[in-house]
């Protein structure tokens, strides 16, 4: 299985965008501004994310998800 | 549209418009370029605001008031309830007419104005110094030049990091928030309703804000500290559930609050930051409306000012003018928020049953806040401060 790759090895975030409501909690919290946010599209910037996890307590609706086995290409 | 501005403005909402609208009116040229297909939704907010807050900005009009604010309501854990009345105190606004009636004074004032334009990146000149951005419209990647960028891009703030300043927020200190306008909700339509305690909104609070015709919005925000544990969302379906279980919902919007003291720099040569961006937000109440016109409206006067001086370091005198009108106080009640937000249950109890035992026309916000600090006398101090400055 390939992985999608942080900047600390494998990525374990996981936005769910059918769920968002793009709202920009994750944006705001974020420490390495890996977070693209438009109007009604968002994804992670895999390298320059360190799979801190601040983005997954800070989401109002629990749409993002921290997946510790990695998340596949 | 023109080739280059004297400024730029990202984001359309509150804070925005008046920077673009205070810089216009000076007679540079502006233009505010928003992300969104429309300026003033989606309405990521609660919606209520002071009176003196609006009027400082613009004539309070019908066609965006949604209810008028005459009581709060406090209620403790276990359901005591502390009404403090005042005389017309404040609104709750009907925010997408309200925030277009805001962007319009500022095209009034000759500021140009541009929806669905995404700003991803900023320009430099040699100096280091920002000097334009660049935006994608329609599919197309753009560049434009200006000499003053105000980032207004709300709770995200990337506009700012772009620059170098240092905006994300520590995740404990940003309100997670969700939100539903319901219909069929029979509360007093000129009382906000507030709910304290660990089962409603732990280190927040939990809102009912009347909208008119028994519509309200219903929303709690919570720390990223609580979020770790159990969701915004899980804390609004427990208490719809228990109390409005069949009410029809209208709205539902997720939203952060950055309930924080101000970012430490909120300019650096050719760049400014307003509203939630600069972190302009009332950290004790969560209100960000009124704080943000502020926020914006100075920074759009100084750019103004600096670009006819032909004088752009001016900008940078831009942080000390906001923290002698607000910055300061913001710090005292983010002091008085982090006292607040540690009570337990048992003393938003105690202190409900004191203030009740106190007439009702004399309770006032003041009063609330002394009774609810007893017990807190490091932070008489502080609220002193507050009622003196």
């Amino acid at each position: 299985m390939e992985y999608r790759q942080a900047k600390t090895g494998k990525l374990m975030i996981e936005i769910l965008p059918d769920r968002c409501d793009f709202c920009g909690c994750c944006v705001g919290v974020c420490p390495e501004d890996a977070i693209e946010l438009k109007e009604a599209e968002i994804f992670i910037i895999d390298p320059r994310c360190t799979n801190c996890a601040k983005c997954v307590w800070s989401c109002p609706i629990e749409v993002i998800k921290f997946n510790k086995n990695g998340i596949p290409k | 549209m023109q080739k280059e501005y004297d400024v730029i403005v990202v984001g359309a909402g509150p804070a925005g418009s008046m920077a673009a609208r205070f810089a216009a009116e000076k007679g540079v040229s502006v233009l505010m370029l928003e992300k969104d297909r429309d300026v003033g939704y989606p309405v990521r907010c609660g919606e209520a605001i002071s009176k003196a807050g609006v009027e400082e900005f613009i004539q309070s009009d019908d066609k965006w008031i949604a209810a008028r604010i005459s009581k709060f309501s406090f209620n403790a854990p276990d359901g005591s309830e502390v009404i403090i009345e005042f005389g017309e105190a404040g609104y709750v606004l009907e925010r997408r007419i309200f925030d277009y009636e805001l962007a319009r004074t500022a095209a009034d004032a000759g500021a140009d104005i541009l929806t669905r334009a995404y700003v991803n990146g900023l320009l430099f000149d040699d100096d280091g110094k920002v000097s334009g951005v660049k935006y994608e419209y329609h599919g197309e990647q753009k560049e434009i030049k200006c000499k003053v960028v105000i980032a207004a891009d709300g709770v995200e703030s990337r506009v700012g990091r772009w620059a170098g300043l240092k905006t994300h927020i520590d995740f404990r200190d940003m309100e997670s928030a969700v939100q539903i306008t319901a219909a069929n909700i029979p509360v007093d339509q000129n009382t906000l309703y507030f709910f304290f305690g660990k089962n409603v909104a732990p280190n927040g609070y939990f809102w009912i804000f009347p909208k008119g015709h028994n519509k309200a919005n219903i929303g709690l925000g919570i720390s990223g500290i609580i979020g770790k544990k159990k969701s915004a969302q899980s804390f609004l379906d427990d208490f719809m559930n228990k109390h409005y279980p069949n009410a029809p919902i209208l709205t539902k919007i997720a939203g952060g609050v950055p309930c924080s003291i101000t970012l430490d720099k909120i300019s650096a040569p050719g760049i400014m930051l307003v509203g939630d961006a600069a972190r302009q937000v009332n950290p004790l109440s969560g209100g960000g409306i009124a704080s943000g016109m502020i926020g914006g409206s100075i920074a759009g006067r100084i750019a103004a000012e600096a670009i006819l001086m032909n004088k752009l370091d001016h900008i940078l005198t831009y942080d000390k003018a906001w923290s002698d009108r607000l910055g300061k106080r913001h710090e005292i009640f983010n002091r008085i928020k982090e006292g607040i937000y540690n009570f337990s249950d048992e003393k938003f109890n105690s202190i409900a049953h004191s203030l009740l035992k106190i007439p009702i026309e004399k309770r006032t916000l003041g009063r609330v806040f002394s009774v609810a600090l007893w017990n807190n006398p490091s932070l008489l101090l502080d609220i002193a401060k507050v009622f003196v400055i």
